[in-house]
Parts: structure tokens; C-alpha cells; sequence
């Protein structure tokens, strides 16, 4: 029995040694191949179709090489797109950062007793509850040229007639852009409140000892202290504003003449209102390395705070 | 860990991945088409979002009489909303997994030929010796058609009765010149503004249903030789004529972002007197203000004009698939939506006119307001110029752009037309 079980062993080895290299893979290969068909391949294809024309639409898509990139880039309507989001993109990350750090310095004082502050926590987190429909229909009702944002300014004399936020060339990006300072800042003030929960209250001690002003405790003190989250949450908004596309398509779909066009409105009216998948996706390919370039920074952060 | 076990744990890892290649390999490859059963019967599938704009279950009910008088055959529906159809379209179209018969907009169609997507109906009514002459309309590319108009719902002039008659204005207007009137009137004597003029971008159709269709009212064409004419006497005097109105501040605030919901809305809520709008949205508009009376007419054309009148239309349209392994019961569904009787029914239920020229929708119970479109539907023509147009959407887009540039006093009508122009020919 004994001698049977050894030679059973021994026949095995030579699978055995296989199985013992081969498990390690097994295990991977269900995320690996996943990663492959949900990530690797999507963007193989995009860049392939942004190195061709007529992708997707026709059968022959010939190979074009950069020729796409370069109508792309000297195309006058991508520069405004571009232009349009980098100014959409920098408000927005700098207003939700100012926003979310006072609503938080004031959620977590202690001069707001327990009460109102668990009233302004659910206040001031509510435009992160809502959906990008539901705020869309809230802010056109509001900033309609018969809403209440414009009675409230007729009435306090602040404007003649109505002003069309939406609609009119001058005031649609601010419009755009407002909204979606409303509608991202609770993501800073909740990462920020839990930043601040964090610092040692023996820093603001020291400080004090040390004869330092509340302002001055707030630059030494809480700055520095925040600084990792506020480098992570500033990049993670850059990438999400700048591919912002639902609150721009259901306000202005990137009008009025042009005005709030963005890389994201840009890219889809390529795709599917002219059928051009190629141009599109050479559109794609350029926001594409610009995020990788945001993302390297930001996994590097990731790095050094560990 | 004994090698048994490991060797065991191997099997699994490797079943798990053969598994998954194989999911995935169908994931990639399976078709939205139908199939055959054992025992003969094919199923097909019908992609559309008319199921939505229907009363529950009546687009059922005509699939179940369909079924009963051919039971070899099944129809699925494949019911979405219009919004999220039109992206899923051209997926499919693209990916070759189009349904058997789908549902389409004209606008979508020349895309759809360019991608092989859609099946020559021509040689369908050829095999099977169709009667193509009962049919209303056909939307054809290089003189084959691949889309045939199902439902078509009309867009005449609705005018807020009370509105009118506050202003002093006793009958809609019939021509430019009294519409322009009229618009003045509502906005200086009511609260109300004259008329809405939707442009919002993020669908574009303000431009072919409210810019456009007033050239069309004249009788006018943007096209000439299949290729696009906006330079002519006809779109500037249309064009120029919705500018002096914008000028004149007769139209709804806002005018660069709304979209057809605001219009219904603003002239539901009696926020402006006149519209040019679908007779789909009657119900709509009923229901939200049961007190609001209106009138429809023909949309005013120009002084002295006394040819028929182009009134513009949208469609249900239908159409089979290339890559449909079941063309012949597909297009039989089709011939059948399209028979003289399912049609008029259809028509009915939809509040629209019937693709065929011989029904006639049933107006016992509905509101009058209906047997009165229809008779303008009748004295008039269907016109709608953008169907069948490659990148149709685009095109209207690029218009609507240079429009809001114009109105916002940046260069005159002539230039922006012949932009416009040098811009559409890129798509021929």
C-alpha cells in the first residue's frame, strides 16, 4: 500500500512541479482576464480607431496615422472646447476646495453645538445625494428666465429683466459652472471633516503654548495636517470635472454658441451626432493621456503619504 | 498542502478560466437577433420606443393578433425610451447585432445604409410583389428604400385661444405678416410672450421644426439635386423672417437652450401664446391644463402664397435588418403593420396619421382637434427635408449654431447661410 501511494507520488512529480508554478496563475487569471477585456482591449481599440478613418462607420477604415491628431489639434472648435473646460475645471476644483474646507472648519468647531450640527451636516451634504438629472431639472428651474433666482434679483432691484443663465452667451459658462460647484463641494467637505477629525488636538496645544493666533494655528496646523488629502481629493476633482459631461448636456448640451462646450460634450457630438468614431476617439485618446498624466501624480502622492 | 489538493485547486483555476474565456467569447459574439426553435417556430425581435409612447400594452396586443394569424412566427419586443434608443441604434448598427425589425427615426437611417446595417426593403417588395403605392412615404438612399414611415405625427400652429383673444386677435394667423402681428400683440397686451423658439443644442430639432418650417410652409426646399441649397431666395426670406421676430423680442426668453419639452411647457402653463409643435403632444398638454383652450392651423405662409403648404413630420418608421437570419418573417411583420387596417389602428392609438395612404385613423372619441389636423395633414403635404440626410443631427447642429451666432447680432443671415452651406456640403 505504502509502496503503491510512493509510486503514485513519484509518477506525479514531474505534474505536480507544474501545478505548484501553474496555481499562482490560475488564481490571477480570472481578474487578469477581466482587466483584459474590460480595460486593455476597449483601449487598444480606441487608439486604433483614432490611427484610421471611418472607423466603426465602414468596413475599410485605413490606417491615417497621426493625421487625425493633427486636424484635431489645429481645429479651432477643440482649442474652445479645451478652453472651456480647463476654465470650468480650475473654478470648479478651487471652489470646492474653499467651500468644502469652511463648511468643514465649521462642522467641526466647537462653537456649533451638537444639534445644528448635525442640521447643517445633512443640509450641506444634499447635492451630493441628488443625481446629475435631478440637479440638472433643479438648476434650470432655478436660474429659468421666470425662476426664482431671477424674481429674487428683479425683486431686489439687481436686474432689469430676466437674465436666460442658460441661454445667454455671456453668463452660460458661470451658469455651468456654479452648478457644478454646488453639486461636487459636499465630496471635499466630508473628505476634509474626516481629515480634521484626525490632527492631534496636541498640535493646536502646542500652537497655543507656542503663543499662536487661531489664523496662524489654521496655516501651521491644520494646512500641513490636510495637505495629503487635499493634494488627493484636488486631482481626483481635476479628473472627474474635466470629464464632466451630464450636467453640461442636460442644461446647454454645450451651448449657446459654443460657449460651454466641453472635451466631454465635444467627444460625444463626434461620435453620435456626426458619426465620426475616429476623430472622436482621437478626441478620447488626447483627454485620455492628459488623465494619465493627472493620475501619474497622483498615485506618486499616494506613494509618498504611504 | 497535499499535491492532491493543489493539483485539484489547479483544475478548478483552470476550469474557471476556461469558463470565463468561453463567457466572454459569447458576450462579445452574441447578436440581438432572433432564432429558430426545434420545432420550426422563429422568433424575431422588434427593437422600438413606440412601445413607451403607447397606451400599456396596446403595441402588445397588435403583436398577439400578428402572432395568432402567423404562429410560426414570434415577436419580442424590445421596448426603450426614444432618448436611449437612438445611441443603442447605432451600437447595434455598428456591432451587426441590430434587431430583426427595428423601430427608426428618418435622421438615423443614412448612417445606418453606410454601416450595411439596414436591409434593401426595395428588393423585399420586389420578392414578395408589394403594392409600394399605398404607402405615404418611403425614405429612400440612392433610390432604395430602407425605412418606411409607420406613424407620422404632424407639427401645425398652436395658438392659446384666451391669449388670442386678449391680445384682440380673433382667427390664428394664416400668413407671415399676421403672424408677426399677432406675436406683437400677445406680448404687448398680455403677460405672455408672442411665440417660442427652441435651440437648445443638445437636440437640435428646433431647426427643423421651428426655423425650417417655415420655408417648407411656402413651399420652399433646402435642397436641390440632392445636395444642400441654403443660398436660395426661399430659406434667406424663411431665415430672415424668424430673425425679425427674435428681433422683434416676440419669442420666450431663453431661446438658446430650450428644447421641444420647454416649449410644450412654456405654452402648457400659458407662459406664450403660439407654437409650432407635434399633434402628439395634444394629450400631454390636456392632461397637465385641462382649462387651457387651443386651436391648431396650418403654419402661416408667406403673403399671396396659395400653393399647398409643406408641414413638417416626424415618424415612426420601421425597418429590418441586414444581418437578420429571418428577413422574409421580419418584412411579413412589416407588411403587416404596414396593412391597411393594422395601420389605421396603429394611427389611432398613436394620435398620428397613417404610413399608409389608405387608411384612415378613427376619430370616433378623440378630440376633435385631431380630424382637424388631419384635414390640413390631407390639404398640405408631409415635408420633412432632413430625413434621409447623412449625419442629419450634425447638420441641424452646425445650422442651429450659426443661427444663435446671427441672432446674437454676429454677422447677417446671408453669411451665416453660406457658411452654413460650405458646412453641410462636407457631409454630401
Amino acid at each position: 500500500m505504502t509502496a503503491l501511494r510512493t509510486g503514485r507520488v513519484s509518477s506525479r512529480f514531474g505534474s505536480s512541479r507544474l501545478a505548484r508554478k501553474a496555481t499562482p496563475y490560475g488564481f490571477v487569471a480570472p481578474t487578469a482576464i477581466l482587466l483584459i477585456a474590460l480595460m486593455v482591449v476597449p483601449i487598444v481599440l480606441v487608439i486604433s480607431y483614432s490611427v484610421s478613418t471611418g472607423s466603426i462607420t465602414s468596413k475599410d477604415a485605413p490606417f491615417t496615422g497621426i493625421t487625425n491628431y493633427v486636424t484635431l489639434l489645429t481645429n479651432p472648435d477643440f482649442w474652445n472646447a479645451a478652453f472651456n473646460t480647463l476654465v470650468f475645471t480650475v473654478s470648479s476644483v478651487v471652489a470646492h476646495l474653499l467651500i468644502g474646507l469652511g463648511f468643514s472648519l465649521m462642522l467641526n468647531s466647537r462653537l456649533l453645538g451638537s444639534v445644528p450640527r448635525a442640521i447643517f451636516r445633512v443640509i450641506y451634504i444634499l447635492p451630493w445625494l441628488f443625481t446629475a438629472a435631478i440637479i440638472a431639472v433643479l438648476w434650470r428651474l432655478l436660474l429659468d428666465p421666470q425662476g426664482v433666482v431671477n424674481y429674487l434679483l428683479q425683486a431686489v432691484h439687481l436686474a432689469g429683466s430676466p437674465i436666460a443663465w442658460f441661454g445667454d452667451p455671456g453668463a452660460a459658462l458661470f451658469a455651468v459652472t456654479v452648478m457644478n460647484i454646488w453639486a461636487g463641494y459636499p465630496f471635499f467637505m466630508i473628505s476634509l471633516l474626516a481629515g480634521l477629525q484626525g490632527v492631534p488636538a496636541d498640535l493646536y496645544e502646542a500652537a497655543r503654548v507656542d503663543g499662536a493666533s487661531g489664523f496662524q494655528q489654521f496655516l501651521s496646523v491644520t494646512l500641513p495636517q490636510l495637505r495629503p488629502i487635499i493634494i488627493s481629493m484636488a486631482m481626483l476633482d481635476v479628473l472627474w470635472t474635466t470629464q464632466q459631461f451630464a450636467l453640461i448636456w442636460l442644461t446647454t448640451g454645450g451651448g449657446p454658441i459654443s460657449v460651454t462646450e466641453m472635451l466631454s460634450t465635444f467627444t460625444y457630438k463626434l461620435a453620435f451626432t456626426g458619426f465620426d468614431f475616429s476623430m472622436a476617439a482621437t478626441s478620447a485618446v488626447i483627454v485620455l493621456i492628459f488623465s494619465l498624466i493627472v493620475a501619474i501624480f497622483y498615485v506618486r502622492s499616494q506613494r509618498s503619504e504611504s | 498542502m497535499s499535491n492532491v489538493a493543489r493539483g485539484r485547486r489547479v483544475k478548478i483555476a483552470g476550469v474557471a478560466l476556461a469558463t470565463m474565456t468561453v463567457l466572454l467569447a459569447t458576450a462579445c459574439s452574441s447578436g440581438g437577433g432572433g432564432s429558430t426553435s426545434a420545432d420550426g417556430k422563429v422568433s424575431i425581435d422588434f427593437s422600438q420606443w413606440w412601445g413607451s409612447e403607447l397606451p400599456d400594452g396596446d403595441l402588445q396586443k397588435i403583436v398577439t393578433s400578428f402572432e395568432a394569424a402567423n404562429p410560426n412566427i414570434t415577436v419580442n419586443l424590445l421596448t426603450q425610451p426614444y432618448s436611449t434608443l437612438q445611441d443603442q441604434t447605432t451600437t447595434a448598427g455598428v456591432s451587426g447585432t441590430l434587431a430583426d425589425v427595428v423601430g427608426l427615426d428618418g435622421a438615423w437611417v443614412n448612417n445606418l445604409v453606410k454601416q450595411g446595417a439596414l436591409d434593401n426593403l426595395s428588393t423585399e417588395m420586389t420578392s414578395t410583389s408589394y403594392d409600394a403605392s399605398q404607402l405615404s412615404s418611403q425614405v429612400q438612399i440612392k433610390g432604395s428604400t430602407y425605412m418606411i414611415p409607420v406613424v407620422n405625427f404632424v407639427y401645425p400652429l398652436f395658438t392659446n385661444d384666451a391669449l388670442l383673444a386678449q391680445a384682440g386677435v380673433t382667427t390664428p394667423p394664416a400668413t407671415r405678416d399676421e403672424f408677426l402681428a399677432d406675436a406683437k400683440a400677445i406680448s404687448a397686451k398680455t403677460s405672455a410672450k408672442g411665440w417660442i423658439l427652441p435651440l437648445g443644442t443638445t437636440n437640435p430639432n428646433g431647426v427643423q421644426n421651428d426655423v425650417m418650417s417655415w420655408l417648407w410652409a411656402s413651399g420652399g426646399s433646402m435642397m436641390k439635386d440632392g445636395q444642400p441649397d441654403l443660398t436660395n431666395d426661399g430659406v434667406s426670406s424663411a431665415v430672415n423672417y424668424v430673425k425679425s421676430l427674435y428681433d422683434a423680442k416676440v419669442v420666450a426668453d431663453g431661446t438658446f437652450t430650450l428644447q421641444e419639452p420647454d416649449k410644450v411647457t412654456q405654452f402648457t402653463n400659458g407662459q406664450v401664446g403660439m407654437m409650432v409643435d407635434s399633434l402628439a403632444h395634444i394629450t400631454t398638454i390636456q392632461k397637465a391644463n385641462p382649462n387651457l383652450k387651443f386651436s391648431i392651423s396650418a403654419i402661416p405662409a408667406t403673403d399671396g402664397y396659395t400653393g399647398k403648404r409643406g408641414i413638417p413630420y416626424a415618424s415612426w418608421g420601421i425597418g429590418v435588418s441586414d444581418k437578420s437570419a429571418h428577413k422574409a418573417e421580419a418584412w411579413k411583420f412589416v407588411q403587416y403593420l404596414m396593412s391597411k387596417d393594422v395601420n389605421a389602428n396603429v394611427s389611432s392609438l398613436a394620435h398620428g396619421f397613417p404610413g399608409n395612404s389608405t387608411a384612415t385613423p378613427d376619430f370616433t372619441g378623440s378630440d376633435p382637434l385631431y380630424e382637424q389636423a388631419f384635414k390640413i395633414y390631407q390639404a398640405g403635404y408631409p415635408a420633412n427635408e432632413f430625413v434621409g440626410l447623412p449625419t442629419s443631427d450634425q447638420l441641424m447642429r452646425d445650422f442651429d449654431t450659426a443661427f444663435q451666432k446671427t441672432l446674437n447680432g454676429d454677422g447677417s443671415v446671408s453669411d451665416m447661410l453660406s457658411a452654413t452651406q460650405a458646412s453641410w456640403k462636407k457631409a454630401f
